[in-house]
C-alpha cells in the first residue's frame, strides 16, 4: 500500500520571542493519503498558518516527526527541501505571492524553472495549466491587470504546473469577495474529482464543509478530526 | 530519488531575470553605476595612454639601431641619457674603440664618436647643429645610411680628411634643391668637401636626427682640439648576445684602464628603461586614482543591491517556495550585481574610447593605443567589482528565511 501523503506525529513548533516561547503547535498528528480534500479550520492564531508552512517544507517543526510521500523531512538539506517544494507541493498563499511583474504565463512557469525544465517546455505547459483553470485568454496579462480570482487562479495553475502530489491552500478565497472565492474553490473541487490531494485553511464554515474531511485546529492542537459529507454549492 | 539531484538552472535564467530586475529600475541602476562608469573609463583611458608611450618609446629607442651598446665615460650605477660628465677620471679613446673592435668577439661593430656644437655655412646660408665626429661602423651600429654620395673610408679617417655628410634637414636648410655633392661648405670656420647625405631618420624624442653634420671622428678631434671620444657605440651579435656582450666589453676595458671600471656600459633597454620607469610610475599613480572610484562604485552598488534584497523580500519567498535553492538566490543577487557591473563597465568603455578617438583627432601626436586587452581589462575590472559588491547583498538574501520572507510587508 502506498505510504499516506502527509505523516505528522507530535509536530510541534515554537518561536522564540525574546524571553518568552511560543508554542504555536503542541503536538500535532496528522495522516492525510492520497485523493483527500481536507479543510482545516480554527480561530485565529491558533496555528494554522504554522501548520501549513511545516506541511509545505517552508518550515521545519521543533519536536515530533514529518514524512511526506513516506520521506522523513527533518534531515533533508537545503537543496533537497527545495526540490521537494518543487515537485511535490503547490503552495497557495491568501496574497496570490505572484510576480509582479510577470506575465501569468511567466508566473505559472516560475517553478519549472527550478525544475530544470527547457524555457519551450515550460512556456507550453504554462499555458496548458493556465488554459485549464480558464484563463486561456489571460496568459500575457501582468498581475495588475487581473481581477482578484483571476490571480488566484494564475496562483492555482503555477502551483499544479509541476503536478505535485500535495495541493496546500492558506485562507485561498480570504482576500476574495464571495462570488470569486466560490470560483476558485469550484476549482479545488475539480482539481479533487481529478484525484488531487488537498489540504486547504479557511475561516469560513461554509466552505469548509465542501470538503471530505475536517480538522479543527484549536490552540496548537488537533480539537476535532471529522469526516464528512461534501456539500455542493 | 530524483528530487535530491535536482537539475541545476542554467546561467542564462538568472541573467534573464536580473536585466528584467535592472530594466525595471533604469534610472537608478545608472545612477548606480557611475562610479563603475567613471573607474573603467579612466582606466581605459590611461592605460591606453601608458600603452601608447610604452610603444611609442619602443619605436623611438628601435630607431638607435638593434642591440645597440653604448660606452660612456666615468661610471654610473643608474643609467640615463645624461651628457658626459664634465670631470671623468679617464676618457675614453680611440684605442679603447680599437681595442673593442679588435677583440669583442661578440660585437659586430664598434664606433667611437666625438660630438660638439658648430657653424656649418655655405654661400650665404649659415646653421648651427651638432657635428658628429664619427667612426668607421658609425652607419651600421646606429642604422644611419648614407643615401647619396659615400660613408667615409677608413683611410679618410687616417687622413683626418676634412669630409663631411649631411643631415636631410642641413641640406635643405643649406642647399635647398642645389645638389650638395662636392660642394665645400665652412664648419666652424674649416672648409670640409660634403661626400654623402644620409637618408631621413626623423626625430627621436623631439630631436631632430637630420639636423646633423657627421665627419670623420679623427677630423673631429682636430677640429675640436680633443684627444679623447665622447662615447663609444658597439653593436651586439644578435639580441641574445647582448648582456654577453657588455660583460666583455666591461671586462676588455677594465684590463685596459688597469683595473678601473671608469666607464659606463649602456644597453638600449636601460635607456629606455628609464623612460618606461617615468610611464610606469605616472601609471601606478593614475591607476591608484581609478581603483579608488572603482571601490567607490563598488560601494554604490552593494548599497543599492542591499536596497533591492529588501524591496524583494517577498519575490525572494516566493521562489523558495516553488523551488528555488539558497544558492539559486545567491546566484540570483550575485549575476544581477554582476550585470549591473558590467553595464556600467561597457558604458565607461564606450566613453573611455570615445575620449580617445576625439583626443586622437584633436590632438594626432599623442601617443594614445586602444588595444584588445584593455577590453578585457575593462570587462575583468567591472565583472570583479560586480562580484566583490555582490557577495553581501546575495548572502543576505539567500539567508532569508523562506516563511518571513514571504509575510514581509
Ligand atoms: N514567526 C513567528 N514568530 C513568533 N510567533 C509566531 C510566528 N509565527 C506565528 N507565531 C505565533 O504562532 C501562533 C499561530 O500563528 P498562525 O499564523 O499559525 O495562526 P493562524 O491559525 O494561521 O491564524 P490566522 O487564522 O489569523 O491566520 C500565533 O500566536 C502567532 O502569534
Ligand atoms: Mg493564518
Amino acid at each position: 500500500m502506498a505510504p499516506p501523503v502527509i505523516d505528522c506525529r507530535g509536530v510541534e513548533r515554537r518561536f522564540r520571542m525574546g524571553e518568552a516561547d511560543v508554542q504555536a503547535l503542541r503536538g500535532v498528528s496528522l495522516r492525510v493519503d492520497r485523493g483527500e480534500y481536507v479543510a482545516i479550520v480554527g480561530p485565529s492564531g491558533s496555528g494554522k498558518s504554522t501548520l501549513m508552512n511545516i506541511l509545505g517544507c517552508l518550515d521545519s517543526p521543533s519536536g515530533g516527526s514529518y514524512r511526506l510521500d513516506g520521506e522523513p523531512v527533518e534531515r533533508l538539506s537545503d537543496a533537497e527541501l527545495a526540490a521537494v517544494r518543487n515537485r511535490k507541493i503547490g503552495f497557495v498563499f491568501q496574497t496570490f505571492n505572484l510576480m509582479a511583474r510577470q506575465t501569468a504565463l511567466d508566473n505559472v512557469a516560475l517553478p519549472l524553472v527550478y525544475a530544470g525544465v527547457p524555457r519551450v517546455e515550460r512556456r507550453a505547459r504554462a499555458r496548458e495549466v493556465l488554459e485549464h483553470v480558464g484563463l486561456g485568454n489571460r496568459l500575457d496579462h501582468r498581475p495588475d491587470q487581473l481581477s482578484g480570482g483571476q490571480r488566484q487562479r494564475v496562483a492555482v495553475a503555477r502551483a499544479l504546473v509541476t503536478r505535485p502530489s500535495l495541493m496546500l491552500a492558506d485562507e485561498p478565497t480570504g482576500n476574495l469577495d464571495q462570488a470569486t472565492g466560490r470560483d476558485v474553490l469550484q476549482l479545488f473541487d475539480e482539481l479533487h474529482a481529478g484525484g488531487a490531494t488537498i489540504v486547504l485553511v479557511t475561516h469560513d464554515p461554509q466552505i469548509a464543509r465542501r470538503a471530505r474531511r475536517r480538522i479543527e485546529i484549536m490552540d496548537g492542537r488537533v480539537q476535532a478530526d471529522l469526516a464528512q459529507e461534501a456539500v455542493l454549492g | 530519488m530524483a528530487e535530491r539531484v535536482p537539475r541545476p538552472v542554467p546561467l542564462f535564467e538568472y541573467v534573464r531575470v536580473a536585466i528584467e530586475a535592472i530594466a525595471a529600475n533604469k534610472g537608478r541602476s545608472v545612477l548606480t553605476t557611475l562610479g563603475v562608469i567613471i573607474g573603467v573609463a579612466s582606466v581605459v583611458v590611461l592605460v591606453s595612454l601608458g600603452d601608447g608611450v610604452r610603444s611609442y618609446l619602443a619605436e623611438q629607442f628601435a630607431g638607435l639601431g638593434a642591440n645597440l651598446i653604448i660606452v660612456q665615460p666615468g661610471h654610473t650605477e643608474t643609467s640615463g641619457f645624461g651628457p658626459p660628465l664634465q670631470n671623468v677620471q679617464r676618457p675614453l679613446t680611440l684605442g679603447d674603440a680599437e681595442i673593442l673592435k679588435q677583440r669583442a668577439t661578440l660585437l659586430s661593430g664598434v664606433a667611437g664618436d666625438l660630438a660638439g656644437g658648430g657653424t656649418v655655412s655655405y654661400t650665404n646660408r649659415a646653421r648651427d647643429v651638432m657635428v658628429i665626429g664619427v667612426g668607421e661602423d658609425f652607419w651600421s651600429v646606429r642604422d644611419i645610411h648614407v643615401e647619396l654620395g659615400h660613408p667615409f673610408t677608413a683611410d679618410d679617417e687616417a687622413a683626418r680628411r676634412r669630409y663631411a655628410i649631411l643631415g636631410h634637414t642641413v641640406v635643405h636648410e643649406l642647399f635647398a634643391d642645389e645638389n650638395p655633392l662636392g660642394k665645400t661648405i665652412q664648419v666652424s670656420g674649416a672648409p670640409f668637401l660634403v661626400v654623402g647625405v644620409t637618408a631621413p631618420k626623423g626625430r627621436m624624442l623631439g630631436f631632430d636626427l637630420d639636423d646633423l653634420v657627421f665627419v670623420p671622428v679623427t677630423t673631429t678631434q682636430d677640429l675640436f682640439n680633443r684627444d679623447f671620444v665622447t662615447e663609444i657605440l658597439a653593436k651586439a651579435r644578435g639580441r641574445e648576445n647582448v648582456d654577453a656582450a657588455v660583460a666583455q666589453i666591461t671586462d676588455l676595458l677594465r684590463r685596459r684602464h688597469v683595473g678601473h671600471v671608469d666607464f659606463t656600459v649602456h644597453t638600449q633597454q636601460d635607456l629606455m628603461g628609464t623612460f618606461t620607469r617615468i610611464a610606469d610610475t605616472m601609471g601606478v599613480v593614475v591607476l591608484a586614482i581609478a581603483s579608488i572610484s572603482l571601490i567607490v562604485g563598488g560601494i554604490g552598488i552593494m548599497n543599492i543591491m542591499l536596497v533591492s534584497v529588501k524591496e524583494r523580500t517577498r519575490e525572494i519567498g516566493v521562489r523558495r517556495a516553488v523551488g528555488a535553492r539558497k544558492s539559486d538566490v545567491l546566484a540570483q543577487f550575485l549575476v544581477e550585481s554582476v550585470v549591473v557591473s558590467l553595464i556600467g563597465g561597457i558604458i565607461g568603455l564606450a566613453i573611455g574610447s570615445g575620449v580617445i578617438t576625439v583626443s586622437q583627432i584633436a590632438l594626432p601626436s599623442l601617443p594614445a593605443k586602444m588595444s584588445l586587452w584593455i577590453v578585457a581589462l575593462a570587462f575583468g575590472f567591472s565583472a570583479a567589482v560586480g562580484i566583490l559588491s555582490g557577495v553581501l547583498p546575495a548572502r543576505r538574501a539567500a539567508a532569508l528565511d523562506p516563511v518571513e520572507a514571504l509575510r514581509y510587508e
